[in-house]
């Protein structure tokens, strides 16, 4: 049945009212970034304006922008690719031998208020001289990352018909032998799929390295706030820092776009 | 016995040649823990257990630097947040309010916009493109966004009210506009993330009852009303899951938005932001903790109310 056309129309207009709304204020704020903080402050400006890269050159040339970039990578780096490591193979068995209640506790984490680490995380840390380093701001993300690419990877290997693993047992092959050379790679989709979207989260987190980085490790989402004085806010600087810390993940989203639905929509239909 | 004539079945059932290594052998045996042990034990190490410091420390009356010795006050901590009428309960309802208005807008608004894309169209990739972008977006980076555009002065927000004629609101300033602001802004941020959710289980959906029911000749509303909604449920009840605990735990555009303490008046100091503050602002460690149990009771709560309802559902 094809629909009418009165509901063709509206379904037209309610989904341009729904794109823009979504859209709008992301090129505001990328607008805003090409704006001196004359025009920013000038409301007749709004869309007409001569843009500047000054902003930019501020953000990456004085605040140590290059550097904060260069830690956001790593830290979102080294955590996505420890927690594939540990977690592609604890995903593997969790499916395979059903271990609901060790399913169960990883999965906690994705509950637990972050907060309610961070104390012992910090007392324990700082006892160890590793506050302000790398090794704890890794740590700390593969809290996020682990549970993730566990959640997402069970839902794949659940999915992944057990017989071709047997088939290759009859074939000689060990246990670890078919895991290795028969799943892992028919499981590069699903590994996809958690790397991204882990890297993406600890890319995006905020709350572990706002405690546990220093003034070297600083990852951009806490550096975003060196734009934001007690008197007043630099609007343009503050904008070009949200765009560099934003504008990278949204054109990775773009071009991996199947893998980032698939990542988030993980497990949600299945019983 | 390396070379054995007849080959036997080894311990590690199908597929263990007879020349394979011990060490090998060995592994293939246990390989269920040997591939889960170190995620398990990373998550003892990291989770559990400073989980159960934290409802160590609820109990003591830590304060001051974490070298600091404290002492076993017992549930004291628990007595005091519970009658703190100033901070924790105005605190609690914050959370409460944030996290139902922010899902009742995202579900109801999701599953408008869901439908809407159910069927496919011209130019729905690019819809879905935008559908995504808010949903990668650093939330510390929206929030900030959101900041500009909402200033009493200078936003965006403000202007266009101006051209429709109604006058400049306060926004994230007000006292009390700025806790709706910031479910505004959730509800921005997260809708997308309904819309997929709800999405993947429309498409999961079979044919039939839909065509049964339109031959008996139901209405669009009806349909969605008697055959649509009912069996995808369950689909949303995991959409609010998800979403709920995300929204009883949200902090970055609270913290971006309005800073510490949530506000100079606490406007929008919801349970976590009012634990970060008493743990890294005040160093209350025990007094903080008690709230992030009492929080985290909460959390398992409506998570374990929710999901019984699931069960519910699909029945």
């Amino acid at each position: 049945m094809k629909a009418s056309p009165a509901y063709r129309v509206f379904r037209v207009v309610a989904l341009v009212v729904v794109v823009l709304s979504l859209v709008t204020p992301l090129l505001w704020m990328i607008a805003a970034s090409f704006k001196t903080n004359v025009d920013i402050y000038d409301t007749g400006k709004a869309l007409v304006f001569s843009p500047t890269l000054d902003n930019y050159a501020t953000v990456l040339k004085q605040s140590h922008y290059v550097q904060f970039i260069g830690n956001s990578l790593w830290v979102a780096f080294a955590a996505t690719v420890l927690s594939l490591l540990l977690g592609v193979p604890a995903a593997y068995s969790m499916s395979r031998f059903n271990m609901k209640k060790s399913a169960l506790v990883v999965l906690m984490a994705r509950v637990i208020p972050g907060v309610s680490l961070l104390v012992p995380w910090y007392y324990v840390f700082s006892n160890l001289q590793l506050v302000g380093g790398f090794t704890v701001l890794i740590l700390s993300h593969m809290f996020v990352s682990l549970p993730l690419i566990v959640y997402i990877m069970m839902g794949f290997f659940d999915g992944l018909p057990e017989e071709l693993e047997e088939a290759a047992l009859v074939d000689g092959l060990t246990h670890i032998g078919a895991f290795r050379r028969i799943t892992l790679p028919l499981s590069v989709p699903g590994i996809a799929t958690a790397g991204i979207l882990s890297f993406i989260f600890s890319w995006n987190n905020f709350m572990f390295a706002l405690v546990l980085s220093g003034a070297d490790t600083k990852t951009l989402p806490v550096a975003i706030f060196d734009f934001v004085g007690y008197a007043s806010i630099d609007w343009g600087g503050l904008m070009a820092a949200a765009t560099v810390v934003t504008l990278p993940i949204m054109v990775i989203a773009l071009f991996v776009q199947k893998y980032v639905v698939s990542g988030l929509t993980a497990g949600a239909t299945k019983g | 016995m390396a070379t054995v004539t007849t080959p036997r079945r080894a311990p590690g059932g199908a597929g263990v040649m007879p020349d394979t290594p011990g060490w090998a052998r060995w592994a293939n045996d246990h390989r269920k823990w040997l591939f889960a042990a170190p995620a398990m034990a990373f998550v003892a190490a990291l989770i559990v257990i400073p989980l159960g410091w934290t409802a160590w420390l609820s109990l003591t009356d830590a304060e001051g630097s974490v070298r600091a010795e404290s002492e076993f006050v017992g549930f004291q901590n628990y007595l005091d947040v519970l009658s703190d009428t100033d901070r924790f309960w105005p605190a609690v309802g914050r959370t409460a309010g944030f996290t139902l208005v922010a899902l009742l807008f995202e579900v109801v608004l999701g599953m408008a916009i869901a439908l809407l894309l159910w069927r496919p169209f011209k130019g729905q990739k690019w819809v879905r493109v935008a559908i995504l972008m808010p949903l990668v977006a650093t939330p510390v980076a929206v929030g900030m966004m959101w900041r500009l555009i909402f200033d009493p002065n200078i936003g965006l927000a403000n202007q266009v009210l101006g051209w429709v004629g109604i006058g400049p609101q306060p926004w994230l300033a007000g006292q009390h506009s700025a806790l709706p602001t910031t479910i505004f802004i959730d509800v921005w941020q997260w809708t997308p993330m309904v819309v997929l959710i709800l999405l993947a289980g429309l498409s999961s959906l079979s044919e039939e009852p839909q065509e049964a029911a339109r031959i008996d000749g139901a209405s669009t509303w009806q349909r969605f009303r008697h055959v649509t909604l009912p069996l995808l449920m369950p689909t949303v009840i995991v959409a609010i899951l998800l979403r709920g605990i995300d929204a009883l735990k949200t902090f970055d555009i609270l913290y971006a938005t309005k800073g510490r303490g949530g506000g100079s008046f606490h406007e929008v100091e919801t349970l976590n932001v009012y634990a970060y503050g008493l743990s890294f602002d005040y160093n209350e460690y025990g007094v903080s903790s008690t709230v992030l149990i009492l929080f985290f009771l909460i959390i398992i709560g409506s998570m374990w109310a929710l999901t019984a309802r699931r069960k519910e559902a699909k029945r």
